[in-house]
């Protein structure tokens, strides 16, 4: 199967290809030099093309999106997707249901997914969701914060144990990154506590968070993982935040990276750029955090866009849930996970009239334009917790217009954003070749993908989204609609090779493949730490080990990138 | 002899995985670690009984049929249906329960499960007021304080208390029952309750007032010198209890869903155990009966957005329990046609509801002899789900747990999952070629 796109204004930032007039072909389901023989042919003439969509961190498959969707019926109520031309049927505003999510995505020209948060116990339901999320590749990041053997072995000071054992939740969730979530506080909450700064205590285990994210951080790489920690530290939400943040960040300064990329990723930044000691000075410490970041080389971040929607707040971090119910009064779901982590849902309605929500989502945007290297920053709303991820068009018309965010700062928010943000000082638009950066090949980057994902050079899948938006025609600054509506759906996205959608309609819902990390470390260590599995699982788990670990079976077109970590022994 | 070890039992809720079971010339011949319940599910792979053959019903009472005329005739009973109801699906796995769906949608039908007579107002009340639950490993672990109510695991999940809540030996729990407090509430004073550290015993319609009075008193409110039938100085002492344990659970069966009030009751109890949180860590359970009931509602989930009673007649889900639920749309007699996988409607439901599902085509697939495969016009036997057919469960907390084949079916049966892809492929050439 061969196709060529003829014609088209290519942004590829990866290799250096800024709106190019350019001929994308494809052979095989990977970008080729050369077709052999007859193909087919699309014209994207006066067209905007890139690689395909990487999105990096989106609740939109697993145990809690499946719980949130199951609090919601008035979510579902309030959108529904009928079974049309041969799609499956679906419903949801704020969380789709999976057919959907998989539809939706691949309609904004988006190919690869990744859901960040499957308590380990629920690995099994997840990879059995995504395989009804058609279309995208996809991965899931298992949680680590809470982990009782991995505080076991961080209190014994067993590094290499703790590496062996990493790797083998990894092989067992077949997850690809080690995810951490309140790291520490996550454990507390089983008793009702938390962990509300680096040095916390957690009760039981005799460690703290700042040894969670620094061990963490360490055996990562040295088992050489494509992508860095991730990262969501303590303190979520919460007035002042800023300092706790930006100390979990220093923690991972001196770690060195196997694989020359960041060495940690703090995701959702925006909940982690708050300033203020209450509600009432609440402030955006967005430049702060800027700075930081601006001034190093192993932090990337997202920016957990706020888009001012009424949403279904779901994370593994249950105190902070818990909090936020008692805030807003609104129905609660916990779901703590016998010795790993403990996720929380609550709907969270933002209002545009709030001055906390309205500084919210001034700080998304500050965080984009104060940090230079767009590289370090890239576009997520932490779906479907600072709004639902079919909002990314509105944002990248954000990012694109200045008059755009004027016209939502003077018109359309609570004044305080004006006073609690820095964002009617900026001026920095973004380019196309920025929205690519932000969109697809930073997220590549940084999950260390790149050789397959996020670029068009040769070698690549054949993964590519053609928006019809006319570079030469079209001024992001004024024409803000158009551009919101041109990255809404494509004109074609293409999925190896195949073209899945076409004027915005789906044609084909191939299955996409489910990548999943294999450290694979010395043979003698990984016996002598699978003792002392076998022990705790006798003794605490509530399942045998022997029904743990994810069965093959439930990945569809499963992809093992197996790594040699034999040096750690 | 063939030792399978670490087998999941598919019987309740509980999803114990610790079975063994020795199979000997395709006999079972023991299912050690096993309770009563699930031993005679084990055990009762032995009997000669077993129907393999389809039987459609004649003019003169039942005769057997192919599996190929048994599919056809499903087929064209559901595509010929207005609104066919797709009922039962929580004793099969999941992966067939996601072909059902697929197949209630391709027709245009509603599909609902056992949730919808058991703990459908459960999830009527978690959709009100919130769910604060944990994996039952937690409870194993931390709780100092499990209460059972309207529950009677001793024999309803006998493992439940062994496993998880009363005797284990936990973590932050290193001396097991003697860590541990229980206390039952219930109409009757239950076998449970004979373990229990502390009975209450709630007059009989009386629960929602009796958790009224707990969080009365939690609140700092007042209440009379008797509630439910329970003496005022009883139901303060469980309540002080409940805020000064470390870590406490709130089981619920169906004596507190299906008593009068129903969701009222939970969305209440839901309530005590959410203001119970300012004081102390408090969750609660539901203790599902089917082993994957909870599977089901996972997956109409996950694929539609709403956890059963799912009505796709309009070619999108719509969910409106009282509305979309089986016995109503029986009862009404607004479906024409039932399709009835893995369930026994008929020795469950409500008359009226049974009465109509007499009336109108039906077909059921069941591995056993039920009222419903007499009641229905035609019935497919299949393979059984957890022992002759492997698959995913969830269990009562959610956990998914893959559920193991231990044995083949008998030559000539096929598994839930086989028989609804040749219905739903039989449904899909039906429709393309009239």
């Amino acid at each position: 199967m061969e196709l060529e796109i003829k014609n088209g204004v290519v942004f590829d930032p990866l290799n250096k290809v800024d709106g190019e007039k350019k001929d994308i072909l494809i052979r095989d389901g990977r970008i080729v030099e050369k077709l052999k023989g007859k193909h087919d042919v699309i014209d994207a003439s006066g067209k905007l093309v890139m690689p395909g969509g990487v999105e990096i961190h989106s609740h939109f498959a697993g145990g809690k999106e499946t719980a949130g969707r199951m609090l919601r019926p008035e979510d579902g109520a309030r959108t529904v997707y009928p079974k049309r031309n041969g799609l499956r049927s679906g419903s949801g505003y704020s969380m789709p249901s999976s057919f959907t999510a998989g539809y939706l995505y691949a309609q904004m020209g988006y190919t690869m997914c990744n859901t960040p948060a499957m308590p380990p116990l629920f690995a099994r339901h997840t990879h059995e969701e995504l395989g009804d999320v058609p279309i995208v590749d996809k991965s899931a990041y298992p949680t680590f914060d809470g982990n009782w053997f991995v505080m076991r072995y961080l209190k014994e000071g067993d590094p290499d144990k703790l590496a062996a054992c990493v790797a083998w939740f990894l092989r067992a969730t077949k997850g690809l990154v080690i995810k951490i979530v309140n790291p520490g506080g996550t454990e507390n909450w089983g008793w009702g506590k938390n962990a509300v700064g680096i040095d916390d205590p957690v009760i039981g285990f005799d460690v703290t968070p700042a040894q969670i994210v620094k061990g963490l951080a360490e055996v990562n790489e040295r088992l050489k993982l494509p992508h860095s920690i991730h990262l969501h530290p303590n303190n979520l939400g919460k007035p002042g935040n800023i300092e706790t943040t930006v100390e979990t960040l220093e923690l991972c300064r001196e770690v060195k990276s196997a694989n020359a990329r960041q060495t940690v990723y703090l995701t959702h930044a925006q909940f982690h750029s708050f300033g203020g000691d209450s509600w009432k000075n609440f402030e955006s410490k967005a430049d702060e955090l800027a700075k930081y970041i601006n001034r190093c080389d192993h932090v990337v971040c997202d920016t957990g866009n706020v888009t001012l929607d009424e949403t279904t707040t779901m994370t593994s971090d249950g105190p902070m849930e818990y909090f936020l119910h008692n805030l807003t009064h609104l129905k609660w779901v916990n779901k703590d996970v016998e010795l790993e982590t403990a996720p929380g849902i609550t709907p969270f309605i933002y209002s545009r009239k709030n001055p906390v929500h309205s500084v919210q989502w001034a700080i998304g945007l500050e965080l984009a334009l104060l940090i230079d290297d767009p590289f370090k920053v890239l576009l997520a709303t932490d779906h479907p917790n600072g709004g639902p991820f079919t909002r990314y068009p509105r944002i990248i018309a954000w990012l694109m217009s200045e008059p755009y965010r004027r016209y939502y700062m003077e018109e359309r928010v609570h004044k305080g954003a004006q006073k609690g943000s820095s964002l009617a000082t900026l001026d920095r638009e973004y380019t196309f070749s920025d929205i690519a950066v932000v969109t697809r090949a930073g997220q590549a980057k940084a999950l260390g993908l790149s050789e397959l994902k996020g670029h068009l050079g040769v070698g690549a899948h054949g993964d590519v989204a053609i928006y019809d938006i006319d570079p030469a025609q079209v001024d992001p600054s004024k024409d803000f609609k158009a551009v919101e509506k041109g990255f809404a759906k494509t004109a074609y996205t293409i999925k190896d090779g195949e073209i899945i959608v076409k004027d915005g309609l789906i044609r084909a819902t191939p299955q996409g493949r489910t990548y999943w990390a294999n450290p694979v470390v010395d043979h003698e260590l990984d016996r002598e730490m699978l003792k002392d599995v076998e022990q705790y699982f006798k003794k605490y788990y509530s399942v045998n080990l022997a029904n743990y670990p994810v069965q093959k079976e439930y990945l569809k077109r499963g992809r093992e990138i197996q790594i040699d970590a034999r040096d750690v022994k | 002899m063939e030792i399978h070890t670490d087998v999941i039992c598919p019987f309740c809720g509980t999803l114990c995985d610790d079975i063994e079971v020795h199979v000997e010339n395709g006999r079972v011949m023991e299912a050690l670690n096993a309770c009563k319940l699930g031993n005679a599910k084990f055990m009762s792979m032995n009997k000669k009984n077993r129907h393999i053959v389809p039987m459609v019903r004649g003019e003169d009472g039942f005769t057997e049929t192919t599996i190929e005329d048994a599919v056809e005739r499903v087929a064209r009973m559901l595509v010929d249906a207005k609104k066919p109801l797709l009922y039962g699906w929580a004793t099969t796995e999941c992966e067939a329960q996601s072909v059902g769906i697929e197949l209630a949608e391709e027709v245009g039908g509603v599909i609902d499960s056992c949730a919808s007579v058991c703990h459908g107002p459960s999830v009527l009340a978690i959709q009100d007021v919130g769910f604060p639950s944990v994996t039952l490993g937690e409870v194993k672990n931390r709780a100092d304080l499990d209460i059972y109510w309207g529950s009677n695991p001793m024999h309803a999940h006998p493992r439940h208390m062994s496993r998880y809540s009363r005797y284990p030996r936990g973590y932050f729990r290193e001396r097991g029952q003697q860590d541990r407090t229980v206390i039952v509430i219930d109409v009757r004073r239950t076998d449970t309750a004979g373990i229990a550290d502390k009975f209450l015993q709630v007059s009989p319609g009386d629960d929602y007032e009796l958790v009224n009075a707990f969080r009365t008193l939690l609140n700092g409110g007042d209440i009379p010198d008797e509630v439910a039938g329970i003496a005022k100085k009883d139901i303060a002492s469980a309540l002080e209890l409940m805020k000064t344990c470390q870590f406490g659970m709130l089981f619920f069966g169906v004596g507190l869903t299906m008593s009068p009030g129903k969701h009222r009751n939970i969305d209440n109890a839901i309530s005590l155990v959410v203001d119970l949180n300012k004081y102390t860590k408090f969750n609660l359970i539901p203790m599902r009966g089917h082993y994957n009931v909870t599977g089901f509602s996972e997956v109409l989930t996950w694929q539609s957005g709403f956890p059963f009673g799912v009505d796709y007649t309009r070619g999108y889900p719509q969910y409106n329990p009282g509305e979309t639920t089986s016995v109503e749309l029986l009862s009404r007699g607004e479906v024409d046609a039932v399709f009835v996988v893995g369930s026994d409607p008929a020795a469950n439901f409500p008359k009226k509801a049974v009465e109509h599902l007499a009336k109108i085509p039906s077909a059921v697939i069941e591995p056993h002899e039920t009222p419903t495969t007499y009641l229905c016009d035609l019935n497919i036997p299949s393979a059984i789900a957890g022992i002759e057919v492997e698959g995913t469960a969830y269990r009562m907390d959610n956990v998914p747990i893959r559920m193991r084949k231990i044995m083949d079916a008998p030559a000539g049966l096929y598994s839930d999952r086989e028989i609804l892809e040749m219905i739903l492929l039989k449904v899909r050439e039906i429709k393309n070629g009239a």
